[in-house]
């Protein structure tokens, strides 16, 4: 008997590490967000949250530009899209603009720095459309990026490329022919968060208006005579969720009541933002960053050739709401929310 | 005694091996006594020593010839899945899946690739789910046993049925059917249940639940009681039953001392094997009225009173339908 005893050591050493590798350890906090008894919490490893923190710090603020002077159409060439920003507002936007994406290159990772006003990089075309799209979502997305809005560091964080964006990606070749297809799920990957989901849901739901995101009946007996609404679509939606909840650090329960997913009058306000923010990164898709197929270079682009799009994460980077909520505007305010005429 | 008190069977009995002539004489002209008998040491710690004979038999041969044949259909699909690629298959294994067609292609047979496999390898697994069936029912008969086993079984097999054929037919798709994957048939259960607002409101759901935990709590029960009398001689149970002896008087004074009720050393294995086999009667009912009758469990829970509101729901109101 002493050796069977002794022959359970292994297994209790192995599923030890298994336990320490795998699992967080407490104290973990919970916040209650719903009324009592419904589960509504959000759930946060305070550890985690700590080194989140150092990670989402706003940019350095050197506060607003004096304003007056002569606009920066009038003094210089081929200003197309920030041509009503005094040249100092100009000239401070584009300063941050190059601590915000392009530290290490500067102006000349997207100028020609001996004729600045001259096109030809393709990265001048990008920013170009990406000022438009930050202006597009400070000045009508209030509803999902609130007082705070964004600049270009919110995404980019001192990087060319944001460090999270999707493309359609097959992941994995199949032996196609006469053997059964993967269909875009029961793959393990960041696009599905690890889970045998499709991992196709943001290119399917997030790249255009108008795509079935609901799929739980408003009535408690079926509509006789409607089309069937596949448990495949409930994956996919089921997989745009967990995209979303892992790109900003919270359970389902900080938006649902679980009880009834879909129902809104027994959900958190936040679920409110959450919706807007889903349009809102559809219209984004769909407006601005897929066209840029066109313009982006090959390495820019996903394997199949699609450009790089936006997701919750794009943005929130593992938080609530990116930089804690930070003011992002103020010291740009014309660059950012107004658009030129 | 004391030898026994342990997860382990410490004292193991090796001889030649029992082939059961006298345990049911009335079979001896349909066993075939064949040499197929050994024992174990290992598994003599945990049961019997004695492995064998074992009783094949056409059903078994069909069984196990038809449940390899979607084994390896699955497994290759798998495999390919993956591009044949070995590292990936082990690597991705418990996320790899023969998926069920396409919703487009509703209750024709699609092309192999998009669901045909899947077709094939659950008509090779319906046709070994019913020959194992038929394996333990003609084996309990030519035994002189009770069908009980075989009707445990069919129960399971119940909601085998109506995950994979009864209900995929009357929602008139094949895509309803459960995917063959590790986690792929776990994400299929949760959007399930998702999709058709929350099963946990389904009354069959929650009877099947309730069956399957109190067969647990049974189990512990009655495995807890025979242990406790079996000094007494509570574990040759088939004796205490017709001759009640002092093991069964004072296991059943406990259970009427603590709880005011007993089961009989027989009525228990009744409890037992009605709790495990309502666990997949009411649980196929459940699952055949989703979709079919009950498009949201959770409203028909609103409107039979037993999902009740919140007091301070918030005002919310949905953005879809102007809301807000």
């Amino acid at each position: 008997m002493r050796y069977g005893l002794i022959a359970l050591i292994p297994f209790g050493i192995v599923l030890a590490i298994f336990a320490i590798l795998k699992f967080e350890h407490p104290p973990i906090d919970s916040t209650q967000l719903g009324f009592r008894g419904t589960g509504i919490v959000q759930v946060d490893n305070p550890r985690t949250e700590a080194a989140l923190a150092k990670l989402n710090q706003p940019p350095e603020s050197y506060g607003p530009t004096e304003p007056g002077g002569p606009l920066a159409s009038e003094v210089y060439e081929n200003v197309r899209v920030l041509g009503h920003l005094t040249e100092d507002e100009f000239l401070s936007y584009m300063a941050s603009i190059t601590e915000w994406v392009s530290p290490e290159q500067g102006c000349g990772y997207c100028h020609n720095e001996e004729n600045l006003a001259e096109e030809g990089l393709y990265t001048k075309t990008v920013s170009r459309r990406m000022m438009q799209m930050t202006q597009t979502i400070n000045a009508d997305w209030g509803a999902h990026v609130g007082g705070a809005g964004v600049n270009c560091y919110t995404c980019h964080r001192g990087q060319n490329v944001p460090a999270y964006y999707f493309v359609e990606d097959d992941l994995q070749p199949e032996a196609g022919g006469f053997s059964a297809s993967r269909n875009n799920q029961n793959f393990a990957a960041d696009e599905n968060v690890y889970s045998s989901l499709p991992y196709d849901a943001l290119d399917k739901q997030l790249t255009q208006d108008d795509v079935l995101i609901r799929v739980q009946s408003d009535n408690a007996l079926p509509y006789f005579g409607e089309d069937l609404v596949p448990i495949q679509d409930a994956e996919t939606t089921y997989s745009l969720m967990m995209s979303m909840s892992q790109g900003l650090g919270v359970n389902c329960t900080y938006c649902h009541n679980t009880r009834p997913f879909s129902n809104w009058e027994q959900s958190h306000p936040a679920r409110l933002v959450a919706w807007h923010g889903i349009e809102m990164a559809q219209h984004l898709n769909a407006e601005y960053l897929a066209p840029l197929a066109s313009e982006l270079p090959e390495h820019r682009l996903g394997p199949k050739g699609d450009a790089p799009k936006a997701k919750c994460a794009t943005c929130h980077q593992g938080i609530p709401k990116p930089m804690y909520g930070a003011d992002m505007v103020s010291d740009h305010p014309k660059a950012l929310t107004q658009r030129a005429e | 005694m004391i030898e026994y008190q342990n997860i382990f069977t410490r004292t193991q009995i090796h001889g030649p091996p029992d082939m059961g002539g006298g345990a049911a004489p009335e079979a001896a002209g349909v066993w075939p006594r064949g040499d197929n008998a050994y024992s174990s040491s290992l598994l003599g710690r945990i049961g019997d020593a004695q492995i064998g004979p074992f009783w094949l038999g056409g059903w078994g041969v069909a069984a196990i010839a038809t449940g390899v044949a979607w084994f390896v259909i699955v497994g290759l699909n798998m495999l390919a899945s993956v591009n044949w690629d070995v590292i990936e298959f082990i690597r991705q294994l418990f996320w790899l899946s023969l998926d069920p067609p396409a919703p487009k292609y509703g209750l024709s047979f699609p092309p192999m690739a998009e669901g045909g496999w899947f077709l094939v390898a659950s008509t090779f697994l319906l046709i070994s789910v019913i020959c194992w069936w038929i394996r333990l029912y003609t084996r309990a008969v030519d035994l002189g046993m009770g069908t009980h086993i075989a009707w445990a079984f069919a129960s399971a097999i119940w909601l085998f049925l109506v995950l994979g054929l009864i209900r995929p037919l009357l929602m008139g798709s094949w895509s309803e059917a459960v995917p063959y994957g590790i986690f792929s048939h776990l994400d299929w259960t949760a959007a399930f249940s998702i999709r058709y607002g929350n099963l946990f409101y389904n009354p069959f759901h929650m009877l099947s639940i309730v069956f399957l935990y109190g067969s647990a709590l049974l189990f512990a029960m009655h495995g807890a009681t025979i242990l406790a009398v079996s000094r007494f001689g509570g574990e040759r149970e088939i004796e205490q039953i017709v001759d009640r002896g002092t093991a069964s008087e004072r296991a059943a004074l406990f259970w009427r001392w603590t709880m005011g009720f007993n089961a009989t050393m027989e009525s228990i294995h009744r409890w037992a094997w009605w709790f495990a086999v309502l666990v997949t009667l009411t649980g196929g009912i459940g699952i055949l009225l989703t979709g079919t009758v009950v498009d949201n469990w959770y409203l028909w829970g609103v409107k039979h009173g037993i999902a009740p509101p919140y007091p301070d729901a918030s005002t919310l109101g949905d953005p879809g339908m102007g809301g807000n």
